[in-house]
């Protein structure tokens, strides 16, 4: 077996036993998931016609809940290993590229599920106007695999400090400003503009473009960061 | 760096800023055109908190490869410095703003992205103050300043050119409207402020390397049995 396919295979590997872990206790996603319907419920108290609250804060205030969700759940897959004493396992098992691939699978179908939830909630609960929906459909998946690929190495970092939580938090909100604003920004275009696509069009290759740089940088640093 | 240089940069720095209120006209077209001149103190600040920022994460790039102690203090000194320098950016920056565009915080994308760079470093001295092991510390710390350098390369330079901003762009190195001697000044200032930053960089390591000795010191007489194994953590 040749060494790229070899982490793939680690990665897969790594992929299937987080989520076997995950369905066994639920914790990531029904923390995540919990938080992101909480305070969808509460802003749709709030916020829901006829209040009068601009489409523009509505697609701030989405992404806004979606961060602080993935935050409360995302740097779980390190954490976990930490807490279990399973990293020195894990560390002997499997390559460093392969461990990082394995967790950012995770938390990015951790982010989709997340979505998959909440947006269609979102939708509903504060009927924010939907001009162009497979636009959004895109400028979401997009934007939650942006988040996960930000916020996957600080999750590593955070499991191996004190106060992970807090942590977590701060570390991330620098980090995954980029993809937030943009993601911000097409949203309110796939809500309200006729020529959605024209106007969002940037603002997907400056998130992809993104990824294709973070992703890359976080896998150098993630070899330093995991290997005591 | 010896005395000379030391009182050469004093007499410098002193000079440009007489220079800036006596020899500086003031500029023509903005809505208070003496009150402008504070652009050629306020920009070198923000260039120097971006130099700042490459040093830290060149430094932490070197640690990650070297694992030098040393190295590590070096990250720290210049994101220290950095948070210095963008405190003074962002102060200058909104007496400008409050004079000329009327109100201290436009939540244009450079004062964004300044405040981005403040949080990204305040981060990192949270991350610092939370990690006790010393080489854990450096480790993770300069593997988080490498991973925040390509958002902070993306909200300085990218940003700025697809939202639209009040700052002009490129108004140093092409001939704009401003007065020339605006651009000579305000590079005099930056030269100044940079033999600033590297005098208080090689103060801070100092102020480092004594506090190790120390440290180690303090070590070695309160606990005289000390076995080469303690003296590795």
């Amino acid at each position: 077996m040749n060494r790229s396919s070899s982490w793939a295979h680690e990665a897969i590997a790594v992929f299937a036993k987080d989520w076997l872990l995950e369905l066994r206790t639920r914790v990531a996603l029904g923390a995540v998931v919990l938080f992101a319907v909480t305070s969808v419920v509460a802003s749709g108290f709030a916020l829901a016609p006829p209040s009068g609250v601009p489409a523009e804060v509505k697609a701030a205030l989405l992404w806004v809940v979606i961060f602080f969700a993935a935050v409360a759940g995302l740097s779980r897959v390190f954490v976990v290993e930490e807490e279990t004493r399973t990293a020195d396992a894990l560390r002997l098992a499997v390559s460093s590229t392969g461990v990082f691939a394995g967790k950012l699978a995770f938390n990015t179908v951790l982010m989709w599920t997340l979505c998959a939830i909440t947006v269609p909630l979102y939708l509903l609960l504060l009927e924010a106007p939907l001009r162009n929906a497979s636009l959004l459909v895109i400028v979401v998946l997009l934007g939650s695999t942006a988040l996960a690929c930000a916020t996957t190495a600080v999750g590593a970092i955070v499991a191996k400090a004190t106060m992970r939580g807090a942590l977590f938090g701060v570390l991330s909100f620098p980090v995954a400003l980029p993809p937030l604003l943009v993601v911000i920004h097409a949203t309110k275009a796939a809500w309200l503009s006729d020529n959605a696509w024209r106007v969002a069009a940037g603002d997907l290759q400056v998130l992809s473009g993104f990824m294709l740089v973070i992703v890359p940088a976080s896998v150098l640093v993630f070899e330093h960061i995991w290997s005591e | 760096m010896n005395r000379t240089v030391q009182i050469l940069t004093g007499i410098w720095v002193v000079g440009v800023t007489v220079a800036a209120f006596l020899w500086l006209p003031p500029a023509e077209g903005f809505r208070s055109p003496e009150a402008a001149r504070i652009v050629v103190f306020h920009v070198p600040c923000a260039m120097l908190t971006f130099v700042a920022f490459l040093v830290n994460a060149v430094y932490s790039w070197k640690y990650l490869r070297s694992r030098d102690p040393l190295t590590d203090s070096k990250a720290n000194a210049a994101a220290e410095l950095g948070m210095l320098f963008a405190i003074l950016a962002t102060v200058t920056g909104s007496l400008f703003a409050m004079e000329q565009w009327g109100s201290a915080w436009n939540w244009d994308p450079r004062e964004t992205s300044i405040v981005m760079l403040m949080l990204v470093y305040a981060a990192y001295f949270v991350l610092r103050g939370a990690v006790e092991e010393k080489s854990k510390r450096a480790r993770l710390s300069a593997a988080y300043a490498l991973l925040a350098f390509p958002a902070m390369v993306f909200l300085i330079w990218i940003l700025p050119r697809i939202v639209e901003s009040l700052h002009p762009t490129n108004t140093l190195f092409s001939r704009s409207g401003l007065d020339p001697k605006y651009r000579i000044t305000l590079w005099s200032f930056f030269a100044g402020l940079l033999a600033v930053f590297v005098w208080m960089f090689r103060l801070r390591l100092r102020v480092e390397i004594a506090e190790a000795r120390l440290r180690r010191q303090h070590r070695r007489d309160t606990m005289p049995e000390a076995t080469p194994a303690g003296e590795t953590r």
